[in-house]
């Protein structure tokens, strides 16, 4: 004992597991056996390490609790309620995960031959066709890995198509600023131009803009409908054919599905080709960077150029599409057939919900989200777009209380935490100054959705009296206000035993 | 200095200096956006076209693209922001400067301080 004083603590940090390394400490189960170490004699001694990697040295139970604790620090939906708009941070039933589960899916080998595959790939073109009845269009490629990547597929196909089609020089890619932040990045990925387009005050894409821009020199318009406003495209129709009498071709960003799922198909609404989340609408959580999966449904005309792998059914036999069958196809975008795991769930769900039960989603999303945005409004948060009925998500902006009272949507987000309640997503849209985006999902009950919009008006009343309360918020969590700027600008990504020179000292 | 600055309705300020014109974001931009934490310059020579992105400006909020107001060739960029992007945000109009540009057309549609000022005002209009 050296007299040190040992304070109680809600939070007890968590030490780098660098920190509490011990030299010579090991987990007793990964020492390696002389049997090991004889296998190693075969080895070319220039290939031996002179001296052991530098490696965190601790017991095993050290390394569990450490990731435990971690764990345990962690917001996600099975602890709190997740309002996160634009995300759809919804519960995913257990069942869908428990089929993923199944030892005989998770242990099949990737390269298991067809003919011994047949229940997975049947269970996949089965997945293909649900999808394609839920968008309305004919072909759905299971294969990209995320919602970005389905993008670029998609993008990639409309590119190719143009190309055959002796048109070549349509490379503009037309944005409206209200669609996600991925659409304009994906089209540049794919080596086409975005042009902005703007949004009318009420909400809508500005159709007289979008005519204006649209030309022979335009390969696609992407659309995310309901858009990140959380309101419904009223003139999508006839921003379909506006789009299409120019020769141009409609995209449509599945993320905000959840708001039309089983009520509205983006096919009826004039899209060519689209992506879906299935880690947000279908099961597979998310949030952690992954893994998800972003299948991408194609209209007739660009069926051919969709991504491989895809399952095919010959006479009741499943097999994969070779590339000699598709040559238009834009290819191959990942190892095998994707995010196998995440695709199961998608199944599984659907196989629960049924028909019937996919517009029970869609309609639960849109009455809780009405619900809380009915809710805020009357205890004082201003609605971005009153006149407009909030699909699954709406917007609300504190420009108001940022000028009156100095605090602003991130302070209200960083006070939700104390109240157990993950931040909505703030800052965006960027459309709207101030904004907090909500959406609070169908699986929520009316009692979490009460106990919401109770903590958001008291965190108004609380920020009108004493702001500052909002401003050093979180107050309670084992790490209080980040300095979001300092670590952007300086970020520390390796850890050394000494700092380096003119590095900052670790906090 | 009191030469004449023009005003984009993008939120880019432009300077006439000699041949050149100088380009930067303009104080509203700068604190809509928040600080700064980064700036995407192009390289010296780049040829950029009226209406394009010519740089990039991201904070913690946003990334958003600094289009040219006019076709040209970029003569000097503004090298203090790879370190020190917080110019930008303490002095837009001024050390917070982004680019030089040999301009090959002519600056059109470009608003003085007043309509500027009036423009930010409908915008920010609850």
């Amino acid at each position: 004992m050296d007299g040190q004083q040992v304070q109680p603590q809600p939070h007890p940090a968590v030490p780098l597991l660098m920190e509490d390394s011990k030299p010579g400490r090991r987990a007793g189960t990964l020492v390696a056996g002389e049997d090991v170490r004889q296998a190693l004699d075969d080895l070319p001694a220039h290939l031996l390490r002179c001296k052991p990697p530098a490696m965190p040295e601790l017991s095993e139970l050290q390394v569990v609790r450490h990731f435990t604790r971690l764990s345990q620090r962690n917001f996600s939906v099975d602890t709190n309620t997740y309002p996160l708009g634009s995300c759809t941070m919804k519960y995913n039933p257990r069942a869908a995960h428990a089929v993923a589960s199944l030892a005989g899916l998770v242990t099949r080998h990737p390269h298991t031959p067809d003919a011994h595959n047949q229940g997975l790939l049947a269970t996949l073109a089965e997945l293909q066709q649900m999808l394609a009845a839920i968008t309305g269009l004919p072909e759905v490629s299971l294969a990209p890995m995320g919602g970005a990547q389905g993008e670029l597929a998609a993008l990639a196909m409309m590119a190719a198509y143009h190309r055959d089609q002796g048109d070549g020089q349509r490379t503009e890619v037309l944005v409206p600023n209200s669609a996600h932040g991925t659409n304009p990045a994906s089209a540049a990925m794919c080596g086409l131009k975005v042009r902005e387009i703007a949004t009318t005050p009420d909400g809508d894409v500005d159709t007289a803009a979008l005519a204006a821009a649209l030309s022979g020199k335009t390969a696609a318009v992407m659309l995310t409908n309901p858009s990140t406003l959380g309101t419904f495209e009223r003139r999508i129709t006839e921003i379909a054919r506006m789009v299409h009498e120019a020769g141009a071709l409609c995209y449509y960003d599945g993320a905000n599905l959840n708001a039309i799922l089983g009520r509205v198909r983006p096919a009826d609404m004039g899209f060519d080709a689209l992506h879906l989340n299935l880690h947000k609408t279908f099961a597979t959580p998310h949030g952690g960077g992954g893994p998800g999966a972003g299948p991408v449904a194609a209209s007739k005309r660009l069926a051919p150029y969709l991504p491989l792998p895809y399952v095919l059914e010959t006479d009741g036999v499943f097999r994969l599409a070779t590339a000699m069958e598709r040559p238009q196809s834009i290819g191959v975008l990942g190892a095998f057939l994707g995010n196998v795991g995440v695709q199961l769930r998608a199944y599984a769900y659907l196989r629960l919900l049924g028909t019937a039960g996919l517009a029970r989603i869609s309609g639960h999303a849109v009455l809780n989200a009405s619900y809380v945005a009915h809710g805020l409004h009357q205890a004082g948060y201003k609605l971005a777009y009153p006149q407009r009925r909030a699909c699954h998500e709406f917007v609300v902006t504190l420009a108001a209380e940022a000028e009156r009272h100095g605090f602003r949507a991130g302070d209200v987000a960083k006070r939700m935490l104390d109240f157990g309640i993950y931040a909505p997503t703030v800052y965006f849209p960027l459309l709207v100054s101030e904004c907090l985006l909500i959406e609070p999902t169908e699986t929520e009950t009316k009692d979490e959705l009460d106990r919401l919009i109770m903590v958001m008006s008291q965190i108004m009343e609380e920020g009108r009296t004493q702001p500052e309360l909002l401003q050093q918020a979180p107050h309670l969590l084992p790490i209080s206000r980040v300095d979001e700027v300092a670590a952007a600008r300086h970020p520390v990504l390796t850890w050394r035993t000494t700092p380096e020179p003119g590095s900052p000292a670790p906090a | 200095m009191a030469e004449t600055c023009w005003f984009t309705p993008t939120h880019e300020w432009v300077r006439q200096e000699g041949h050149a014109l100088r380009i930067g974001i303009t104080l509203h931009a700068a604190q809509a956006l928040g600080d700064l934490v980064y700036v995407e310059l192009p390289e010296v020579g780049h040829q950029v076209a009226a209406g394009d992105a010519v740089a990039v400006v991201e904070s913690v909020k946003a990334a958003s693209d600094v289009y040219s107001p006019v076709s040209g060739e970029v003569l000097e960029v503004n090298a203090a922001l790879v370190d020190h992007p917080e110019l930008v945000n303490e002095d837009p109009m001024g050390q917070g400067w982004l680019l030089l540009l040999y301009p090959m057309g002519s600056l059109e549609n470009m608003l003085d301080q007043a309509g500027y000022d009036a423009l930010v005002q409908s915008q920010t209009q609850p």
